[in-house]
């Protein structure tokens, strides 16, 4: 895979990051009853920042929690590589939250739809959003976003890598082409 | 690293690598036990068969509990009510179970080997719950997980394992398990219940309980069988906690925060007494809390592989 073209640097996705953060407080009418779940692995770094920025913005705490879906994929067996299991860390009672969703990217909605399964088998959220970076399209699900940091159309043969600066030492998506 | 085998039949076959990836994993299962709703979808249609050949309830149950925290299917059969008592052979049991088209079998027999002939047999997993005198996986992957979660690591300390080694697939299990990730294993028992050439298991041998203690970070105690002592050559009850018994007194000399680990059932006044068992340092019940996320992982592993493998082929 060789690089096509980078459609987020440094400072557009921090801009994308505080855009998110408005609009999430601007749907839930505040950050009372708000609280964050990111998807492993990246959608919790996401997560984190979001807080951080509701934070600037309200003045207000909110919770953060990480959610491993590997248990609940339908495609396990369709993996070639043996999927790790990691911690699913939420330390807060979700049940009538206004909870916000996190990932990196959304493709084909199935990771949504596993995440969905396994969040509630934690609790009954009062309504559940979903923010994703990017979303690249190729839905197999009947899924949307509520809050997308920007649109990019793909082709199913392309990847889309969202690099933080937690894990990859860089802040940029790029786009992947064979 | 990526888990390749079917089936689970001892920690002899296995490397270091493999060993840390299932407790790495059962670590993440871990936490599956502490949600208010205690099941993950992970193994849904599967089925799992406990077929136990020996009496056995924590490990069936702990199987059991794991199997359905995962969503598998779980049947169990104790062989006292089963065609067993007919004269079917092992194989043949195993072979129907196939049949069924369950997938895992999980096994507990009086003889040692008998899960690994029963895996070559088939082509479903097969879990090794114990098998004579020879390896109890699940119960040593256990007391490392547990060991672990308390010590922080295993390479480097000191675990000493009293009891009867002799017949003892538990103390096989962790010599196996404890030695390959680094740690210095001393076991101590009467001299009658050291089994010849241990020493070449790489593990220092003593009949001091004194000795034993003096350097171990932790203590795994086992259980003396003494419905199996057909021979008469085990000590009598009382002599054997006089020599080994854990006490109050015999700890206080040891390291300050050292653990006391037990498979069980625990023989109250025999191989320690009731104030250590319910004691600080005891580490018994949540030994039994991780057997049931290790199993899980176990469950997983093997399940994933086999599934892999059958794609492969298609």
């Amino acid at each position: 895979m060789k690089e096509k073209a980078k459609v987020l640097d440094k400072e557009s996705l921090n801009r994308a990051i505080t855009r998110i953060a408005h609009e999430i407080l601007e749907k839930n009418k505040g950050a009372e009853s708000l609280c964050l779940v990111g998807i492993r692995n990246r959608g919790v770094y996401l997560a984190q920042r979001l807080a951080q920025s509701i934070k600037a913005i309200e003045n207000k705490e909110i919770n953060v929690g990480a959610l491993d879906i590997t248990l609940y994929r339908d495609d396990l067996t369709l993996i070639s590589a043996q999927p790790i299991v990691h911690k699913t860390e939420i330390s807060f009672d979700i049940a009538d939250t206004n909870l916000v969703l996190v990932d990196d990217v959304l493709y084909t909605g199935r990771t949504i739809r596993a995440a969905l399964d396994a969040l509630i088998d934690f609790g009954r959220p009062k309504v559940i959003q979903l923010a994703v970076l990017i979303d690249r399209g190729h839905r197999e699900l009947p899924i949307r976003a509520d809050f997308v940091g920007k649109n990019i159309p793909t082709a199913q043969g392309e990847t889309v890598e969202v690099r933080l600066e937690e894990v990859d030492a860089k802040d940029e998506v790029v786009i992947m082409e064979k | 690293m990526v888990w390749q085998r079917k089936d689970l039949l001892g920690l002899e076959e296995l490397s270091r690598e493999e060993i840390e990836l299932i407790l790495s994993t059962a670590e993440s299962f871990k936490e599956v036990s502490t949600r208010d709703i205690k099941k993950v979808p992970a193994l849904r249609g599967k089925t799992v068969v406990n077929l136990f050949y020996e009496p056995s309830t924590r490990t069936r149950v702990s199987f059991e509990v794991a199997a359905k925290r995962l969503s598998a299917d779980v049947i169990n059969i104790a062989t006292e009510t089963s065609s067993v008592k007919k004269g079917e052979t092992l194989i043949d049991t195993g072979k129907n179970i196939q049949a069924l088209k369950a997938d895992i079998i999980v096994m507990r027999h009086n003889y040692s080997g008998a899960a690994a002939m029963l895996a070559k047999h088939l082509e479903i997993s097969v879990v090794n719950a114990g098998d004579g005198w020879h390896e109890h996986p699940t119960q040593a992957l256990l007391d490392i997980f547990t060991l672990k979660e308390k010590m922080g690591k295993i390479a480097g300390i000191n675990v000493s394992i009293v009891g009867d080694i002799a017949h003892s697939r538990v103390a096989r299990s962790n010599i196996w398990g404890l030695t390959k990730l680094g740690a210095k294993v001393t076991v101590c028992a009467p001299e009658i219940l050291i089994p010849p050439a241990i020493e070449e298991m790489g593990v220092v041998v003593t009949s001091d309980i004194q000795e034993a203690l003096r350097e171990a970070d932790a203590v795994n105690v086992l259980r003396m069988q003494f419905e199996r002592d057909s021979s008469n050559a085990f000590p009598q009850q009382i002599e054997y906690f006089k020599n080994f018994g854990l006490t109050c007194e015999r700890l206080e000399k040891a390291k300050k925060n050292i653990i006391v680990m037990h498979p069980g059932p625990i023989n109250r006044g025999i191989e320690m007494s009731s104030e250590i068992a319910d004691g600080s340092k005891s580490v018994i019940l949540e030994q039994v809390t991780n057997g049931i996320a290790v199993r899980m992982a176990v469950l997983f592993l093997v399940a994933q592989a086999k599934d892999r493998k059958d794609e492969n082929i298609n």
